[in-house]
């Protein structure tokens, strides 16, 4: 996805003004000049001006470069679904793991990112299973991280 | 000293640090030679696992990996055409021409053989270089940090981006991302959004895997070239040959790892900007410059030897000032931090059996490279087999483990998420992500020496300058802003990334 400067220079325009709202409702420390909306303060004011820049070139080259461009790949299912499956399984393990367990979860994620990507399904399944077994004894017992067990709680070992 | 360095070699010569090093080297030397996994995403995929390990067996694992990966990365260069890490980008099309002449020995013993002088080379100037800067970084009052890391940040956004512009918004992200929390002068709670988990900031790791471990994953879902095909059926003896290219080139060596170790100091440029100026330097110093492209080693072994020297020069700065050289060190202040072993001049004089172990891994790290390096060359053929869609899956499903890890909590996971795809847009739309890494390493320190020069100064901005070493940095802070000018003379051919 490719943005047009002047896209990028809005955004930036916005989060600095609203970084500067924030900021100014900080408060000031007697005695001293500086408190701790003095730094975001000054970064902000630079996203401000560097998003200002951005916004002359971008509609300067308002003729040549598009506002919004997508690469090839959008229009190819198997890209488009490639990046889907990348970012729901993360957001899907933020959401599932702690309910359905680290196994079920990781091999639910490893096995459809990796159908997704073209391998065999019965590959796939054999080496999610593999790898899940392999990650959780790496994390839970070699490095003791507190794995969610979630659906197989009463099987924890 | 002797006691100190008794005290290192028998940290370093455990056999648990020994294995994590030979564990760490095949690693790197994998991740380096599997084209899109870069040695910044060998280190951000290591913290998680060096976050439960005592603090030199930690540096050792990202000191090995590192090497071992700027190395590799030459392999699929050579075979592919691909290079592995963006380090070996530079001449990656010489090499492949000299495959195609049936001289991939040649270029790949050079790239092995002129990696470990390289890397030798920068550990040398480490071990001159740090403690005496240490000696002098003793003095510093917070006005010549201010400068320093000013400086530093000055230098990622000038000489190590192409844009300028893009460069410096992704910084002020960067530097906005560290103000979050209560990590500030005044333990005023910023930006947290009534969020408990922010409070402490947003977590270091986890943005880590995220701009560099799962970008690359996404980069990959989106990739639509089909697989590379290897040329070569069977690599023939590497050395043959070295100790031709040793004395005919010995000036290109040392011009090229000097240069490289120069560069790696510099904030913000690492192993790959050092190899793209050392292929243009040789080319432009060398006698023969118009067989460069044709598959003529000449360029390989200087700038080969530039990109592992780079790597131990970016460690100076980390070291003595805390500021890092590039994105890899950037990472490693971030460990170093959590292992206790702040880094600072103090480092040097508190515990310097610490430093000379840092010393001794650099050492070992690039001597073993060599055997390990033959291995690696001999497996290439079934390492470049291993298919991407079955290790990226695997890769992703470890940084959320890994993220996890950490703090055990999902919303760092959460965090990694949103780095990842923030890092991912920003590079797809030419903004370059070193000098964010650096903000956000940095601006902690930046706006601390900033407010308590401010409140020592007491509003007088003279202050800032009045000191003589403050006022030289100040001097240099400025003068790097033209360096675009100069640099891009030099290196016509570098991409944004």
């Amino acid at each position: 996805m490719k943005l047009s400067d002047a896209v990028f220079g809005l955004l930036l325009l916005a989060l600095g003004a609203a970084v500067i709202a924030v900021v100014s409702s900080y408060p000031t420390i007697a005695a001293q000049r500086v408190g701790p909306s003095l730094f975001p303060g000054l970064i902000a004011l630079g996203l401000v001006i560097g998003g200002l820049i951005l916004i002359v070139s971008g509609w300067r080259q308002r003729t040549t470069v598009p506002w919004l461009r997508f690469e090839p790949w959008v229009r190819s299912p198997r890209h488009v679904a490639g990046v889907v499956g990348v970012i729901g399984s993360v957001i899907f393990y933020i959401v599932a793991s702690e309910k359905l367990g680290f196994f079920l979860t990781s091999l639910l994620i490893l096995t459809v990112c990796f159908r997704l990507f073209g391998v065999a399904l019965g590959r796939s399944v054999l080496i999610a299973t593999i790898a899940t077994f392999v990650i959780h004894f790496a994390f839970y017992k070699l490095l003791r991280v507190p794995l969610p067990w979630g659906v197989f709680k009463n099987f924890a070992w | 000293m002797w006691e100190h360095l008794a005290q290192a070699l028998s940290m370093v010569f455990e056999p648990y640090t020994i294995m994590v090093m030979v564990l760490a080297s095949l690693f790197g030397l994998f991740v380096g030679s599997v084209p899109g996994l870069t040695a910044t995403m060998a280190t951000a995929l290591l913290v998680p696992v060096t976050f439960f390990m005592p603090p030199i067996p930690a540096i050792a694992a990202i000191v090995t990996a590192t090497a071992m990966a700027i190395f590799s990365g030459d392999v699929p260069g050579c075979l592919l055409r691909i290079p592995g890490t963006p380090a070996s980008a530079a001449y990656t099309d010489e090499a492949f021409a000299m495959t195609k002449k049936g001289r991939a020995e040649l270029a790949l013993g050079a790239g092995l053989v002129f990696s470990a002088v390289g890397g030798l080379f920068g550990t040398v100037v480490l071990i001159v270089a740090a403690p005496a800067l240490a000696d002098i970084a003793l003095r510093f009052s917070s006005f010549e940090y201010f400068w320093l890391v000013l400086l530093g940040l000055t230098c990622a956004v000038f000489i190590a981006s192409d844009r300028p512009l893009k460069g410096l918004i992704t910084l002020l992200i960067g530097l906005l991302v560290a103000c979050v929390g209560l990590g500030n002068p005044a333990g005023h709670p910023r930006f947290t959004l009534g969020n408990a988990e922010l409070t402490g900031g947003i977590g270091f790791i986890p943005m880590m895997i995220g701009m560099f471990a799962v970008s690359e994953v996404l980069r990959f879902a989106v990739d639509e070239r089909p697989p590379a095909q290897l040329v070569v059926d069977k690599v023939g003896n590497i050395f043959a040959g070295q100790w031709a290219l040793a004395k005919k080139y010995w000036r290109q060596v040392l011009r090229g790892s000097s240069l490289g170790t120069l560069v790696g100091a510099l904030p913000g440029a690492g192993a790959d900007i050092a190899a793209w100026m050392s292929y243009a330097v040789s080319k432009k110093f060398s006698k023969e410059p118009q067989k460069f492209g044709t598959g003529h080693v000449e360029g390989i072994v200087e700038s080969g030897a530039a990109n592992n020297s780079a790597l131990a020069g970016a460690w100076i700065p980390a070291l003595v000032f805390g500021i890092p050289g590039d994105s890899i060190t950037a990472i490693v202040i971030g460990v170093l931090y959590m292992k206790n072993m702040n880094p600072g001049p103090t480092l040097f004089t508190t515990n310097p059996q610490n430093i000379y172990a840092v010393f001794l891994l650099f050492i070992i790290a690039n001597i073993i490279m060599v055997p390990l390096g033959i291995l690696c060359i001999k497996a290439a053929k079934q390492i470049l087999k291993v298919p991407r869609r079955i290790l990226m899956p695997l890769i992703l499903v470890f940084c959320i483990v890994g993220t996890f890890a950490t703090n055990n909590s999902v919303f760092d996971v959460g965090v990694m998420l949103a780095a990842g795809v923030i890092a991912y847009l920003l590079e797809e739309n030419g903004f370059p992500i070193a000098p964010a890494i650096l903000g956000v390493v940095l601006g902690g320190m930046l706006e601390e020496n900033f407010v308590s020069s401010l409140i020592k100064a007491e509003g007088n901005l003279l202050e800032f300058v009045a000191r003589p070493i403050a006022a030289t940095l100040a001097v240099v802070t400025v003068l790097v802003w033209f360096t675009p000018i100069v640099i891009r003379r030099l290196r016509p051919g570098l991409r944004t990334r």
